[in-house]
């Protein structure tokens, strides 16, 4: 399937309600051209990737400020191992120590951002990954 | 000279609002410096949807026309409270130092308590994870990976039992940021209390228990607004009666603020979601005077150091003419808004976190100058994890310095009568009554908050501050000016995964010991009483007293008033 614009699920998922991150991310990929679907609060990583696989999206952001990355994003990876999806780039941004966010780029998620990072990179770096993981995929 | 030292001082101002100073190489070229320089006293020192205009450089006589001190001011500890609640302020008694803990188990929280009072710490603040936050005891699968991590777990009597061990509740003010499930916490508290034979009257603290702030910014509900607003009059009422010296809500615009909105936002929400409170508790038939006294709030103070001086004067002053001229308080305590103040933690940066110090520092000084009567000094490492305990001793130490070192407490409200600073609180009050306005408009709080309307203005301004960032309009340090590649050393504190195991198999063993029937009949009795629109608290009391968990009494009350889902908009 031949697909134009970038289509992005960016969702909030865990207890954790700081949506102010998960939002001015979603403003800014809907400015830069992308379709973005913001999941809302309080997402449980069956939803995220039911609704990620619903949607065809190329590209899964993550948001967490609750400490529990190690827990969700592999979850969330794993998900989508059993449903046989392996070409959605899983990315992400919160407060994520370094040396955890190497652990799970090992895992095989892609980059997480931390706080003060330019909303340009994070755009770049998704257009950049989509373009390579299409390629392959044609 | 100038050619050897290439340094540069006071190079970007405009009206003396910044200085820096610039060290450069020897390769410096000429037309670099010259360009930075232009930039730098072009930019804009103020948040985006500032209320200082750009054009104006001094303030005079004409900015504050008709003033008349002895009806916008008054004296301090008298009506309308402008220059602060109380008659003597920091000449009496400073504000209390209180510093905001709590990570992983009760045992460490303990620990964390205990080290913060021996060095001078005079008010403890209870953080508590997204679980307890949430209505979720530790051991329910949506718990999995945040039990402890953004605060400590509390969700049985005998974790209460552990946070407090060696403590004495008569001697400490505690206060818990807790929202929806904060009559729960005070249930807990209330019984520990009586465990250690402390009688309600003597208890002083305060919880946080504003939920309409939280369907605004927070973003931490369990039930529909109308529900969870007759939970919270419930501890109003409970409190008026037999805590007296308990505050049930903290009326806060801290979150508001860092969900991202100006200043003036904040105040406004804030204040009208006290209003609301008040309306409610009257119109459960509370006398005004009766509860009033016990409200507090808590404000943000943000790198804006005289737009923020400006918010707390024009909020005090709103508040006392709200609750004399619109609920007929005849009290001077029913008008008085005392507040707790948190230094912003959205300023703080995950680079060069050192800059924090700075940061924490002059935004302490901000709510000091506001006349706050609490405050909590953010710790540099905040933007990257929780406070490790050094970092937390420095910020601590700020206070310290601002009380001890400077003659900032000496004089009270020292910046009244300033033309700017007089102007700005004018200028707050008249937005900020705007605002009122259009939200009375809509049908008021609960109608705006359904509407999404608050929660999209703070969105819209959150969006709008994060592209002036990019667009180096508004310039950080150490972010879009400054930067450098650097590796960041300082110690991390981390939360290990064997303490959610620890606490979950706790929980689970607490619930086998205890007597089932008992504990199952408090809830039916609990459910009941919601069915009849009683008042909660004693039942809940008596359900934590029967070891009923917090995750437990939060299902029994999903049965009768449901649950909450905001819809997923952006703006």
């Amino acid at each position: 399937m031949k697909k134009d614009k970038i289509r992005v699920l960016v969702a909030k998922v865990g207890l954790d309600g700081h949506d102010r991150g998960a939002k001015v991310i979603a403003s800014a990929f809907r400015d830069a051209g992308f379709e973005v679907i913001y999941s809302g609060l309080h997402q449980t990583p069956e939803a995220v990737v039911r609704t990620a696989i619903q949607e065809d999206v190329d590209v899964i952001g993550i948001s967490i400020l609750s400490g529990a990355h190690m827990t969700i994003f592999p979850e969330i990876l794993k998900l989508l191992k059993e449903k046989g999806v392996e070409d959605i780039v899983i990315t992400g941004g919160g407060i994520i120590p370094e040396d955890d966010a190497e652990k799970l780029c090992q895992m095989g998620i892609g980059k997480l951002f931390g706080p003060g990072t330019p909303l340009n990179e994070i755009i770049e770096y998704i257009k950049e990954e989509v373009k390579r993981r299409r390629k392959k995929a044609d | 000279m100038e050619e050897k030292t290439k340094e540069v001082k006071d190079c970007g101002c405009r009206g003396g609002s910044f200085y820096t100073s610039i060290s450069e190489k020897e390769t410096i070229v000429q037309e670099d410096l010259e360009q930075r320089i232009k930039r730098l006293s072009q930019k804009n020192s103020r948040f985006p949807c500032s209320i200082i205009p750009e054009d104006k450089a001094y303030y005079k006589e004409g900015d504050i026309k008709n003033f008349r001190p002895e009806e916008k001011l008054g004296e301090p500890g008298k009506y309308p409270f402008t220059r602060g609640v109380y008659e003597t302020m920091y000449r009496g008694r400073l504000w209390t130092m209180r510093m905001f803990s709590g990570f992983g188990t009760a045992e460490q929280t303990n620990q964390r308590f205990k080290f913060l009072l021996e060095h001078g710490q005079t008010g403890l603040s209870i953080a508590f994870d997204m679980p307890t936050l949430m209505g979720y005891d530790s051991d329910h699968p949506r718990s999995k990976g945040e039990v402890g991590k953004e605060g400590v777990a509390i969700c049985t009597l005998n974790n209460m039992r552990t946070l407090f061990k060696d403590i004495p509740l008569n001697k400490v003010s505690t206060s818990m940021t807790i929202n929806p499930t904060a009559f729960i916490l005070l249930a807990f508290y209330i019984a520990v209390a009586e465990e250690q034979g402390v009688p309600l009257e003597k208890l002083r603290g305060t919880i946080q228990n504003d939920i309409l702030k939280e369907y605004i910014a927070q973003k931490e509900f369990i039930f529909p607004p109308e529900p969870s607003i007759k939970l919270i009059i419930d501890t109003v009422e409970f409190c008026a009666k037999h805590i007296p010296k308990w505050h049930p809500i903290s009326i806060s615009g801290y979150h508001i603020r860092e969900a991202g909105s100006t200043a003036v936002q904040e105040l406004a929400f804030t204040l009208m979601d006290g209003f609301t409170y008040v309306k409610y508790a009257i119109e459960r038939g509370l006398d005004v005077d009766e509860f009033a006294p016990q409200l507090s709030f808590f404000f943000n103070s943000h790198m804006n150091f005289f737009e923020e001086i400006a918010k707390f004067r024009a909020a005090r002053r709103i508040w006392a003419r709200w609750m004399k001229e619109k609920f007929g308080a005849k009290k001077p305590e029913s008008c008085r808004l005392k507040f707790h103040t948190q230094t912003a933690g959205c300023s703080l940066t995950a680079q060069q976190p050192e800059n924090n110090i700075v940061r924490t520092a002059i935004e302490a000084l901000a709510a000091v100058l506001g006349g706050t009567q609490s405050l909590h000094t953010n710790s540099m490492d905040e933007a990257l994890a929780l406070p490790a305990e050094k970092a937390a001793k420095i910020a601590l130490r700020t206070q310290q310095i601002i009380a001890y070192e400077t003659d900032v407490p000496d004089v009270i409200d020292p910046l009244a009568g300033s033309y700017f600073i007089e102007y700005l609180t004018n200028k707050m009050e008249k937005e900020a009554e705007e605002i009122f306005k259009k939200i009375e408009e809509m049908g008021g709080m609960v109608e705006a908050i359904k509407k999404g309307w608050p929660q999209k203005e703070i969105s819209r301004s959150a969006y709008e501050f994060q592209k002036d960032v990019e667009d180096k309009k508004y310039l950080v340090v150490g972010i879009n000016e400054f930067a450098e590649d650097e590796k960041i050393e300082i110690p991390i504190l981390k939360i290990l995964p064997e303490i959610e195991e620890k606490q979950v198999r706790e929980v689970k063993e607490f619930k086998e010991e205890r007597d089932d029937i008992v504990a199952k009949n408090k809830l039916e009795e609990l459910r009941k009483a919601a069915e009849k629109n009683e008042n909660l608290m004693p039942y809940t009391i008596s359900a934590v007293k029967a070891h009923c968990t917090l995750g437990e009494i939060v299902e029994e009350l999903k049965k009768v008033y449901g649950t909450w889902q905001e819809p997923p908009n952006l703006y």
